[in-house]
Protein backbone atom coordinates (compact mmCIF):
# COMPACT_ATOMS: atom_id res chain seq x y z
CA UNK A 1 0.00 0.00 0.00
CA UNK A 2 2.86 2.42 0.93
CA UNK A 3 5.36 3.61 -1.67
CA UNK A 4 2.37 5.13 -4.41
CA UNK A 5 2.61 8.49 -5.50
CA UNK A 6 -0.98 10.26 -5.79
CA UNK A 7 -0.92 13.52 -8.50
CA UNK A 8 -3.44 15.92 -9.85
CA UNK A 9 -4.95 13.11 -12.26
CA UNK A 10 -5.89 10.72 -9.28
CA UNK A 11 -7.57 13.60 -7.47
CA UNK A 12 -9.62 14.66 -10.77
CA UNK A 13 -10.59 10.90 -11.00
CA UNK A 14 -12.04 10.53 -7.55
CA UNK A 15 -13.88 14.02 -7.96
CA UNK A 16 -15.09 12.22 -10.82
CA UNK A 17 -16.20 8.84 -8.96
CA UNK A 18 -17.39 10.95 -6.27
CA UNK A 19 -19.62 13.22 -7.60
CA UNK A 20 -20.07 12.25 -11.31
CA UNK A 21 -18.66 14.66 -13.33
CA UNK A 22 -16.39 14.02 -16.76
CA UNK A 23 -12.96 13.37 -15.51
CA UNK A 24 -11.69 16.54 -17.73
CA UNK A 25 -13.91 18.71 -16.29
CA UNK A 26 -13.32 16.82 -12.97
CA UNK A 27 -9.25 17.13 -13.31
CA UNK A 28 -10.22 20.97 -14.30
CA UNK A 29 -11.70 21.49 -10.99
CA UNK A 30 -8.88 19.76 -9.43
CA UNK A 31 -6.84 22.82 -10.99
CA UNK A 32 -8.71 25.33 -10.41
CA UNK A 33 -9.24 24.31 -6.14
CA UNK A 34 -5.25 24.58 -6.41
CA UNK A 35 -5.15 28.12 -8.12
CA UNK A 36 -7.57 29.36 -5.99
CA UNK A 37 -5.49 28.56 -2.98
CA UNK A 38 -1.94 29.33 -4.88
CA UNK A 39 -3.61 32.95 -5.79
CA UNK A 40 -4.40 33.99 -2.37
CA UNK A 41 -1.17 32.91 -0.97
CA UNK A 42 0.67 34.38 -3.28
CA UNK A 43 -1.19 37.84 -1.95
CA UNK A 44 -0.08 37.01 1.12
CA UNK A 45 -3.32 35.78 2.38
CA UNK A 46 -3.44 32.35 4.66
CA UNK A 47 -5.49 29.55 3.79
CA UNK A 48 -7.33 27.90 6.78
CA UNK A 49 -9.31 24.59 5.44
CA UNK A 50 -10.91 23.16 8.11
CA UNK A 51 -9.77 19.81 9.14
CA UNK A 52 -7.46 19.82 6.79
CA UNK A 53 -5.18 22.08 7.80
CA UNK A 54 -3.24 26.06 7.27
CA UNK A 55 -1.55 27.18 4.70
CA UNK A 56 0.72 30.57 5.86
CA UNK A 57 3.16 32.84 4.48
CA UNK A 58 5.79 34.00 6.21
CA UNK A 59 8.32 36.73 5.65
CA UNK A 60 12.23 36.12 6.26
CA UNK A 61 14.34 38.82 6.84
CA UNK A 62 17.84 38.65 5.15
CA UNK A 63 20.66 36.69 6.56
CA UNK A 64 24.18 35.73 5.88
CA UNK A 65 24.94 32.53 5.08
CA UNK A 66 28.36 30.56 4.37
CA UNK A 67 29.01 28.60 1.17
CA UNK A 68 30.11 25.58 3.01
CA UNK A 69 32.59 24.41 0.71
CA UNK A 70 34.56 27.63 0.76
CA UNK A 71 33.31 29.14 3.66
CA UNK A 72 32.57 32.40 1.77
CA UNK A 73 29.96 34.79 2.90
CA UNK A 74 26.91 35.17 0.71
CA UNK A 75 23.73 37.31 2.04
CA UNK A 76 20.85 35.33 1.48
CA UNK A 77 18.08 37.68 0.58
CA UNK A 78 14.90 38.37 1.71
CA UNK A 79 11.94 35.75 1.26
CA UNK A 80 8.71 34.33 1.33
CA UNK A 81 7.89 31.34 1.92
CA UNK A 82 5.04 28.85 2.44
CA UNK A 83 4.55 26.40 5.48
CA UNK A 84 1.49 23.96 6.02
CA UNK A 85 0.49 23.33 9.13
CA UNK A 86 -1.79 20.35 9.81
CA UNK A 87 -5.23 20.06 11.83
CA UNK A 88 -5.35 17.85 14.36
CA UNK A 89 -8.01 15.72 12.80
CA UNK A 90 -5.19 15.09 9.50
CA UNK A 91 -2.81 14.10 12.39
CA UNK A 92 -4.79 11.59 13.95
CA UNK A 93 -5.81 9.90 11.09
CA UNK A 94 -2.25 9.86 9.66
CA UNK A 95 -1.34 7.66 12.93
CA UNK A 96 -5.05 5.17 12.82
CA UNK A 97 -6.43 7.35 15.25
CA UNK A 98 -9.92 7.68 13.52
CA UNK B 1 -9.64 32.39 3.24
CA UNK B 2 -11.51 29.70 4.47
CA UNK B 3 -13.02 26.63 3.39
CA UNK B 4 -16.31 27.67 3.10
CA UNK B 5 -14.77 30.68 0.84
CA UNK B 6 -12.71 29.18 -1.44
CA UNK B 7 -16.42 26.90 -2.18
CA UNK B 8 -17.71 30.36 -2.74
CA UNK B 9 -15.20 31.62 -4.77
CA UNK B 10 -15.07 28.44 -7.09
CA UNK B 11 -18.75 28.20 -7.24
CA UNK B 12 -19.08 32.00 -8.59
CA UNK B 13 -16.45 30.87 -11.66
CA UNK B 14 -18.66 27.22 -11.83
CA UNK B 15 -22.33 28.74 -12.76
CA UNK B 16 -23.47 25.27 -13.93
CA UNK B 17 -22.55 23.65 -10.95
CA UNK B 18 -24.57 23.06 -7.73
CA UNK B 19 -23.20 24.89 -4.60
CA UNK B 20 -23.25 21.74 -2.71
CA UNK B 21 -21.49 19.70 -5.43
CA UNK B 22 -18.18 22.04 -5.20
CA UNK B 23 -18.54 21.87 -1.55
CA UNK B 24 -18.70 17.94 -2.62
CA UNK B 25 -15.73 18.39 -5.02
CA UNK B 26 -13.56 20.61 -2.19
CA UNK B 27 -14.07 18.27 0.28
CA UNK B 28 -13.44 14.80 -2.04
CA UNK B 29 -10.04 16.87 -3.06
CA UNK B 30 -8.66 17.17 0.82
CA UNK B 31 -9.99 13.97 1.92
CA UNK B 32 -8.28 12.16 -0.83
CA UNK B 33 -5.07 13.64 0.22
CA UNK B 34 -5.76 13.30 3.84
CA UNK B 35 -6.50 9.29 2.92
CA UNK B 36 -3.40 8.93 0.70
CA UNK B 37 -0.67 10.17 3.74
CA UNK B 38 -2.98 7.93 5.99
CA UNK B 39 -2.34 5.02 3.41
CA UNK B 40 1.74 6.27 3.53
CA UNK B 41 1.44 7.44 0.40
CA UNK B 42 2.91 10.61 -1.38
CA UNK B 43 1.05 13.48 -2.77
CA UNK B 44 2.82 15.29 -5.57
CA UNK B 45 0.69 18.24 -6.95
CA UNK B 46 3.38 19.60 -9.82
CA UNK B 47 3.58 23.33 -9.36
CA UNK B 48 1.49 23.44 -5.74
CA UNK B 49 3.84 21.14 -4.07
CA UNK B 50 4.00 17.61 -2.76
CA UNK B 51 2.57 16.26 0.82
CA UNK B 52 4.50 13.74 2.50
CA UNK B 53 4.72 11.45 5.97
CA UNK B 54 7.61 11.60 8.38
CA UNK B 55 8.38 9.38 10.62
CA UNK B 56 9.32 10.49 14.69
CA UNK B 57 10.96 7.87 16.51
CA UNK B 58 9.69 7.39 20.37
CA UNK B 59 11.17 9.74 22.57
CA UNK B 60 11.30 11.01 26.38
CA UNK B 61 9.85 14.36 26.62
CA UNK B 62 9.47 16.70 29.67
CA UNK B 63 5.96 18.39 30.55
CA UNK B 64 7.44 21.85 30.80
CA UNK B 65 5.30 23.00 33.77
CA UNK B 66 6.29 19.99 36.26
CA UNK B 67 9.43 18.90 34.64
CA UNK B 68 8.42 15.57 34.83
CA UNK B 69 9.93 13.09 32.49
CA UNK B 70 6.48 12.00 29.68
CA UNK B 71 7.24 8.64 27.31
CA UNK B 72 5.83 9.80 23.75
CA UNK B 73 5.50 6.70 21.36
CA UNK B 74 6.56 6.65 18.02
CA UNK B 75 4.56 8.83 15.43
CA UNK B 76 3.83 10.21 11.63
CA UNK B 77 3.55 13.42 11.00
CA UNK B 78 2.24 14.75 7.60
CA UNK B 79 4.62 17.21 5.37
CA UNK B 80 3.83 19.90 2.73
CA UNK B 81 7.21 21.65 0.70
CA UNK B 82 5.93 23.92 -1.88
CA UNK B 83 6.42 23.48 -5.46
CA UNK B 84 9.35 25.49 -7.75
CA UNK B 85 6.14 27.33 -9.58
CA UNK B 86 4.84 28.65 -6.45
CA UNK B 87 7.97 29.47 -4.26
CA UNK B 88 8.92 31.33 -7.92
CA UNK B 89 5.65 33.46 -7.56
CA UNK B 90 6.10 34.13 -3.87
CA UNK B 91 9.22 35.73 -4.32
CA UNK B 92 8.90 37.37 -7.94
CA UNK B 93 11.84 39.40 -9.12
CA UNK B 94 13.77 37.51 -6.47
CA UNK B 95 16.83 35.77 -8.62
CA UNK B 96 18.07 33.93 -5.51
CA UNK B 97 14.92 31.56 -5.72
CA UNK B 98 15.58 28.29 -7.67
CA UNK B 99 18.24 29.24 -10.24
Amino acid sequence: MAGKTITRADLGEAVHRQVGLSRSESLDLVNQVLKEISDTLVKGETVKLSSFGTFEVRYKKERIGRNPKTKEEVPITPRRVLTFRASQVMKKRINGES
Amino acid sequence: MIKSELIQRIAKRNPHLYHRDVERIVNTILNEITRALAEDNRVELRGFGAFSVRYRKARIARNPRTGEPVEVGEKKVPHFKAGKELRQRLNQGNPQIDR
